[in-house]
């Protein structure tokens, strides 16, 4: 019931006392799993055990994933950590991070007559917009995003190396479900280079739990840790783009219902000049991922102390590892862009616009006969989507329970009749038995 | 399909409502996403100039499924000289209303780009009444 008002695209109905999320109106934002009392909304992973079948498993991980464990504990050790649990390389997501602004930068360059240019950096706020507001989808960067960047810099490193590509295992690390999704239906490419997908928080439970047992006996390998630079460190908090792009007007928006007010009237034209948008589907961007175990701003100000860090060695004059990439960026650059996203509008009623007026007129016929206060009794959460499922998918209009009183007081239905659209939605009570 | 919106003079807040509306309908309807872009700028233009210089009035909205007929008519102090008001830059707009970042006289210009069809009918010291159409 709560998932039911908190999707932002209204994706979620109830039947049979089960919530079922249409998958072609799903963006992966994870609102449902966050209100979800019972645990019912999970997160699918890839089974750990792959990551043993590869002599060469590469755990992929976010800058996030360091901010969940406390400051004590080294990055050196959580690299440590990963190494004993299985994997032979660790790389951070976010060394993409200076080749993908930079790959934007090109890109915005070239299309001047496009603006403002959205950042494809967040997939659930690329199917937002996929879905929501296909007028803006050309506004949308055709670029990979820093994992993808990043996976295939490690691919082609780890060949340089003489290691062939079968023996690698490429895990990504996900803060959340839309980086799953990107990863297993990749939008714009065919088929993405990782091979397997591990959910943050498991993750953190196994290293913590490694870290713990090791306690003091703990003895240092001698694991590389890469150092990034204090703008790949940051590049997935709010602003974090923002702050290394050259554009003058821009914005940096988190949370869904932010970014949905905002392109409301962007699409509207009522916001002039922007050049650059930086939009994220979570609080706090990627630290208030679904995924995070950790408080959002603790994980950031975590963060923001590491990339303080990184800052004060660059003045120091040395240069972060993640300008290792740099060899490779010219092969990055050219291998950067995807296909344009296309527009996937789900709220059409219909393709051929004479029927969609049509079902429109009947859905705001039906409208009018509906309390308008978007119960959810129904299982749809407002009164307006349940006259859509009406007509488009002919559920009963009994389903209502204002409809059914209406319905009743005309002797039109029995009680039986009532009590068996009321259990069509919420299955059947068993609490309601006669004692 | 007929719409019907209230605009209340002065009311700033509540400009676009009317355009956000027919925004989501024309979204159902499959119409193509720069047509609906120019209905919603078309008709957020309409609406605001109803609220910054009238005293408030009505927008009608007549959607079939091959064009869009908008009527912002307001009651308020007319356009003495309509050719005039037409053209860009050209604006009466009060002092406060600019200081909120509207009246830069690109309403009816902005309009008259946005649109197929516009007619614009003014009685000096009646009102004004807006008619536009979209094709789609």
């Amino acid at each position: 019931m709560r998932c039911l008002k908190a999707c932002p695209t209204e994706a979620i109905r109830i039947t049979d006392g089960t919530a079922y999320i249409q998958e072609h109106r799903c963006i992966d934002c994870g609102k449902c799993h966050e209100v979800c009392p019972a645990e019912a909304v999970y997160v699918n992973q890839d089974d750990f055990g792959m990551v043993h079948t590869f002599p060469h498993s590469v755990a992929l991980i976010p800058a996030v994933f360091l901010g969940q464990f406390p400051e004590d504990i080294r990055v050196s050790r959580i690299y440590d950590a990963l190494m004993e649990l299985g994997f032979r390389h660790v790389f951070e997501v976010e060394s993409g991070a200076n080749i993908f602004a930079e790959a934007k930068e090109k890109y915005a360059r070239e299309h001047d007559d496009i603006r403002p240019m959205i950042s494809s950096f967040c997939p659930a706020i690329v199917r937002l917009i996929q879905i929501k507001y296909p007028s803006l989808v050309e506004n949308i960067f055709p670029i990979k995003a820093p994992l993808d960047l990043s996976a295939l810099y490690c691919i082609q490193e780890l060949q340089n190396r003489g290691i062939p590509r079968e023996e690698i295992g490429l895990f990504y690390v996900t803060p959340c479900a839309a980086k799953i999704a990107a990863v297993k239906a990749p939008i714009g490419e065919k088929r993405s280079i990782i091979d397997g997908v591990i959910n943050m928080d498991s993750l953190f439970n196994l290293t913590y739990r490694k870290i713990k047992e090791q306690g003091k006996k703990y003895i240092p390998h001698q694991s590389r840790t890469i150092n990034l630079s204090s703008d790949a460190i940051l590049s997935t908090l709010t602003n974090g783009e923002r702050r290394i792009c050259l554009a003058k007007k821009s914005y940096a928006i988190d949370g869904i219902q932010n970014v949905m007010d905002f392109l409301d009237k962007l699409e509207n034209d009522e916001v002039e000049d922007v050049e650059f948008l930086e939009l994220r589907a979570c609080d706090q961007s990627c630290a208030g991922a679904l995924l995070s175990y950790e408080n959002r701003f603790l994980c950031g100000a975590r963060m923001y102390a590491r990339a303080r860090k990184a800052a004060e060695r660059e003045r120091n004059g040395e240069v972060p590892r993640d300008r290792d990439m740099d060899k490779m960026k010219d092969f990055l650059l050219d291998n950067s862009t995807v296909e344009p996203p296309q527009p996937r509008s789900m709220f059409v009623l219909d393709k051929d616009r004479s029927k969609a007026f049509e079902k429109m007129e009947r859905i705001n016929r039906l409208k009018e006969r509906l309390p308008q206060i978007d119960c959810g009794l129904c299982g749809a959460p407002t009164c307006e989507s349940f006259a859509g499922d009406v007509v488009i998918n002919r559920i009963g209009l009994s389903r209502c329970i204002f409809y059914q009183r209406h319905l009743e007081r005309k002797d039109d239905i029995t009680r039986q009749e009532c009590i068996a659209a009321m259990n069509a939605v919420w299955g059947k009570d068993d609490r309601m038995k006669e004692e | 399909m007929h719409q019907e919106y209230t605009v209340i003079e002065g009311d700033f807040v509540n400009a676009g409502k009317a355009s956000s509306s027919v925004k989501k309908t024309l979204k159902q309807l499959n119409v193509d996403p720069a047509k609906v872009k120019r209905v919603v700028v078309a008709l957020y233009e309409a609406e605001v100039n109803a609220i910054a210089h009238a005293y408030g009035g009505k927008v009608l909205v007549d959607i079939d499924s091959d064009k869009i007929k908008m009527v912002v008519a307001d009651k308020g102090p007319g356009i003495p000289d309509i050719a005039l008001a037409m053209q860009e830059g050209y604006s009466t707009a009060r002092p406060e209303v600019r200081d909120m970042g509207f009246g830069a006289g690109m309403g009816l210009p902005n309009m008259q780009k946005n649109v197929d069809k516009l007619n614009v009918t003014s009685e000096v010291g009646v009102g004004t009444t807006v008619e536009m159409e979209v094709n789609f």
